[in-house]
């Protein structure tokens, strides 16, 4: 049988590996790719908590979840699009629009 | 049997990641990320819930990455720029900051965390209980979840087009 700490654990590590990509990474959608990683382990959590408790609320909040992604995802790629158009690169060390 | 594909999908699941947190060239990274969704799936369904691993197929692996990757190609990058020269400041401490982030984490979770795993209750997991507990106890949060969708989308649209003036 699996042990729950095991995918907990698993789950941390994923998360922390998408906090080390945006905060390495330059690229816009190489950031936002890591925000969904970080996203999905959260869901992995969820899931191994709602099998524990064996009721069916963490798994809703899975759904939801992944709703909220998939609108990040389109708000944060017409971002993208948007910038790379003004600017012609989506180096976001480039995007200092708002700096003076 | 489970146990076996329990460490094959943490082995691809972590690999996968560390490829989408590495990899300089965007679609390698998109389509790492594609795999790493689906070995997730696969983690879901290990747990007994089906509907939600179905869904992050459909949802994630297919719409979200084809979304992605169909962005790339829009902006046809290649190589990201290199990562900022060995030594700065950001190069040392994010790392460093992540690793002790990882450490504290992993172990709240291992040692606060809940040891066995019970047999799923009656209907875990399936269509039937998800959709009923949807549609009466989270209406509301559904119906404002679909708001936040048309939200998205119309601001997606209004961003991403090509200005007129």
């Amino acid at each position: 049988m699996i042990d729950p700490r095991l995918v907990l654990v698993l789950s941390a590590a994923l998360f922390s590996l998408g906090v080390a990509g945006v905060l390495l990474r330059r690229g816009a959608i190489s950031i936002l790719m890591c925000i969904e990683l970080m996203l999905n382990s959260a869901n992995l959590a969820f899931i191994t908590f709602a099998r524990v408790h064996g009721g069916p609320e963490a798994q809703i909040y899975v759904f939801f979840v992944m709703t909220l992604a998939a609108a990040e995802a389109a708000a944060g790629l017409a971002i993208v699009i948007a910038l790379f158009r003004l600017k012609g690169t989506t180096d976001v060390d480039e995007i200092s629009l708002l700096k003076w | 049997m489970v146990t076996f594909a329990f460490y094959v999908l943490a082995l691809l699941t972590l690999a996968s990641a560390l490829v989408v947190v590495t990899h300089r060239n965007p679609v390698v990274a998109a389509v790492a990320l594609a795999f790493n969704l689906v070995s997730i799936a696969g983690f879901y369904i290990l747990l007994g819930a089906q509907f939600i691993g179905l869904l992050q197929v459909i949802v994630y692996a297919g719409a979200i990455m084809v979304l992605i990757l169909f962005v790339i190609m829009l902006l046809n990058l290649s190589e990201e720029a290199p990562p900022r020269a060995a030594g700065t400041f950001q190069r040392v401490l994010a790392p460093a900051v992540t690793l002790l982030f990882a450490v504290v984490l992993g172990r709240a979770l291992w040692s606060g965390g809940p040891a066995t795993l019970p047999p799923p209750s009656e209907g875990f997991g399936t269509a039937a209980v998800l959709g009923r507990e949807l549609f009466t106890r989270f209406y509301y949060p559904f119906e404002v979840i679909s708001l936040l969708l048309i939200v998205a989308m119309v601001g997606a649209v209004l961003l991403a087009k090509r200005k007129l003036t």
